[in-house]
């Protein structure tokens, strides 16, 4: 006979059940959406996720977690200026959607309204017992986003989702369904000013022969804790590209969960995490090629300083029908700290027989020779290494086709290098 | 202008000892050509003189206008006026050409308490100077020397160097890859550059560069030691006789 040992609770553990009692009877929706919230829960009192579990190895949830603040309800957040000027902006301010703006061809409503209704409960749940995000959000989650984009719509200026926090606790979601025939990008800020723990989920569902591009920014101060999961579906012929961007947080778990949907379907994931101080920051991605002649490629890019721990863990299983898929990973990280640590973790399960699959990591530091030559056109040697570090990164940002978009990134690039280089 | 009185200097990691006992002077306005054979630490003097960390000097000294350039890191030696035109000038992903040649323009010109050029200016001085070296602009929007051909590479070297405006070049192998009309736009910018206070010191295996860039003087590198210098018909006796004759004769 099996006897699960349940080991005692850490004070993380307990701050959340107790924070669930107390938060229960504010949170909005009842009936089904409450239903779901007990299941999630459960999840959490059977204890967060340890090393022992597979998909949680490099981050011991457990243990990194030490400390949950309370709800603060009097947090004052503030919007940030968009990352690129005149963009629309739906904010979310200490966990509560503000006034919406309007944008044509886009229908906008707060999550709050549609759990208040009841008709959000069905995207309530963890989606397997490894979604201890999952589960967390949907125990807590307030408020959020819902953006329905119509059919044909070509939206000229990203629209921005903040997720601004002040302390205390946030939970967030953004739910973004996408008709046929759309071009558009999404920015996603995660920012803020407090010590908080942060949960924030994306659903994206991309309708046929749509172009997106998703701007995940996550540049939290280095008190807080972010977990962060991408969500989305691909439909025939749609083109989906994620940038995440991590330059801040203390504790970051972002997941990005992606199946390909349809025929013709098209994933492209480019990552960038500049690590400094004393941090954790760990992406793992999950990517399902579900149907035949899906493509994907991606390329995540990291810079290790000081005693920052890195994490990128991909996994891209190719279905056994999903024949003649084109799929490519590549991790590269540029260590420049002795104390600085990245852990990658590749893994590729292939069930169809015809296909194209490949995965590559790189650990390395700046090449001496490429410093020399810079130094012999007089390029003093701090010049010469921020130029090289920031190469290496910008290599990825460039290849966004949106030049608004590669400016405001490589401007970020250039504060943090400012701050940490 | 520069002044090398017994320098030893060994490769850091192996502890072997390439440069073994270098005298060499040259003048202000000077073109000083360095030949030898493969291996006799033409290239190794190259990076010594630059300042590349993978090589130690053990012994000498290295005056530069009077003024030791030992404890000098490359980038220091770069702003006082030494260029190395490389032989393999390294590909470098992610630096625009152009950046590149921005940010170098204007270190040297903070290091020297001079003002870093305004954007149109920086662009009329790069225009020019690629115009005169045949160059497509087009190259300057690419990632330094990233796909470049070897005549590109050695053509940007040379760029780069009308744009610093040293006071010591130190050209290593320039000629090696390059057809013979490329050779002769790259040994025009050169001979462009020629001026009273400005010294070339031009390394090469091969006398054929030096019909294009007449040297003042030309000195027989072998073992690590100059063993011959002389005027430029030493290295007509060079290309007829090989390098046997004088390493016998130094023997």
């Amino acid at each position: 006979m099996n006897v699960q040992i349940q080991p005692p609770r850490t004070p993380a553990e307990a701050a959340l059940i107790d924070a669930f009692g107390e938060r229960l009877s504010l949170l909005p929706g009842n009936g089904e959406v409450t239903l779901k919230r007990d299941a999630a829960i459960e999840a959490i009192k059977a204890g967060l996720p340890t090393r022992r579990v597979e998909a949680w190895h490099y981050t011991d949830l457990r243990r990194l977690l030490t400390a949950v603040p309370p709800f603060d309800a009097t947090a004052a957040a503030t919007p940030v200026a968009p990352l690129i000027e005149g963009s629309p902006v739906l904010a979310l301010l200490n966990g509560t959607a503000s006034k919406a703006a309007a944008i044509e061809g886009v229908t906008v409503s707060a999550v709050s309204e549609k759990l208040g209704d009841g008709t959000y409960a069905p995207a309530l749940g963890p989606q397997d017992a490894d979604d201890a995000i999952g589960a967390l959000n949907s125990a807590f989650v307030a408020d959020g986003w819902l953006l329905n984009i119509a059919d044909g719509t070509v939206l000229e200026k990203p629209i921005e989702l903040q997720n601004v926090q002040a302390g205390g606790q946030v939970h967030a979601r953004f739910a973004v369904k996408v008709g046929a025939g759309v071009t558009a990008t999404i920015v996603e800020r995660q920012t803020g000013t407090g010590s908080a723990l942060v949960s924030s989920v994306d659903n994206l569902v991309v309708g046929e022969g749509s172009n997106i591009t998703w701007v995940i920014v996550q540049e939290q101060p280095d008190t807080a804790t972010h977990l962060g999961q991408f969500n989305a579906w691909i439909g025939k012929d749609a083109k989906l590209t994620l940038f995440v961007m991590n330059t801040g947080g203390k504790l970051v778990r972002q997941e990005i969960r992606v199946v390909t949907k349809g025929q013709g379907s098209d994933f492209q994931l480019r990552g960038v995490n500049l690590l400094a101080g004393d941090t954790h920051t760990d992406v793992t991605m999950v990517l399902d090629h579900a149907v035949p002649h899906t493509g994907s490629r991606e390329i995540v890019r990291n810079v290790v300083t000081d005693k920052a721990n890195g994490v990128f863990q991909g996994r891209i299983n190719v279905h056994q029908i999903a024949q003649k898929t084109d799929a490519r990973m590549a991790c590269n990280t540029l260590l420049l700290s002795d104390e600085g640590e990245f852990s990658t973790k590749p893994e590729l399960e292939i069930f169809a027989d015809d296909v194209q699959c490949g995965h590559g990591a790189t650990v390395t530091e700046i090449d001496r020779n490429h410093l020399f030559y810079l130094m012999a056109r007089g390029i003093d040697e701090k010049t010469a290494r921020g130029l090289l570090v920031k190469a290496f990164v910008a290599e990825v940002i460039e290849e966004l086709e949106d030049e608004p978009v590669v400016d405001a990134l490589e401007a970020l690039l250039h504060n943090w290098f400012q701050t940490h280089g | 202008m520069l002044e090398i009185k017994n320098l030893h200097a060994r490769v850091a990691e192996t502890g072997v000892e390439i440069i073994r006992g270098l005298n060499l002077t040259v003048q202000d306005g000077e073109v000083a050509a360095i030949m030898g054979p493969n291996g006799s630490g033409k290239s190794t003097l190259s990076y010594v003189l630059a300042g590349r960390e993978d090589y130690e000097v053990t012994e000498g000294e290295i005056l530069y206008n009077g003024q030791s350039i030992l404890e000098m890191d490359p980038a220091e030696r770069a702003a006082s006026g030494i260029f190395l035109a490389f032989q393999y000038p390294m590909e470098i992903p992610g630096v625009a050409t152009m950046e590149f040649l921005k940010v170098a323009m204007n270190a040297q010109r903070k290091a020297r308490g001079e003002d870093p050029l305004s954007i149109p200016d920086l662009m009329k001085r790069v225009k020019h100077a690629a115009g005169e070296l045949s160059m497509d602009l087009g190259m300057l929007k690419r990632p330094l020397n990233v796909g470049f051909s070897g005549g590109e590479k050695k053509r940007a070297e040379i760029l780069q160097m009308k744009l610093l405006e040293p006071k010591l070049c130190v050209l290593d192998e320039t000629d090696s890859g390059l057809d013979i009309d490329a050779l002769k736009i790259v040994a025009d910018g050169v001979n462009q550059l020629r001026s009273p206070d400005r010294s070339i010191v031009v390394i090469t295996h091969y006398q054929r560069l030096l019909d294009y860039i007449v040297p003042d003087s030309v000195h027989v590198l072998y073992k690590g030691q100059v063993i011959k210098s002389g005027d430029k018909s030493l290295a007509y006796e060079l290309e007829e006789n090989g390098y046997a004759g004088i390493i016998e004769e130094a023997a």
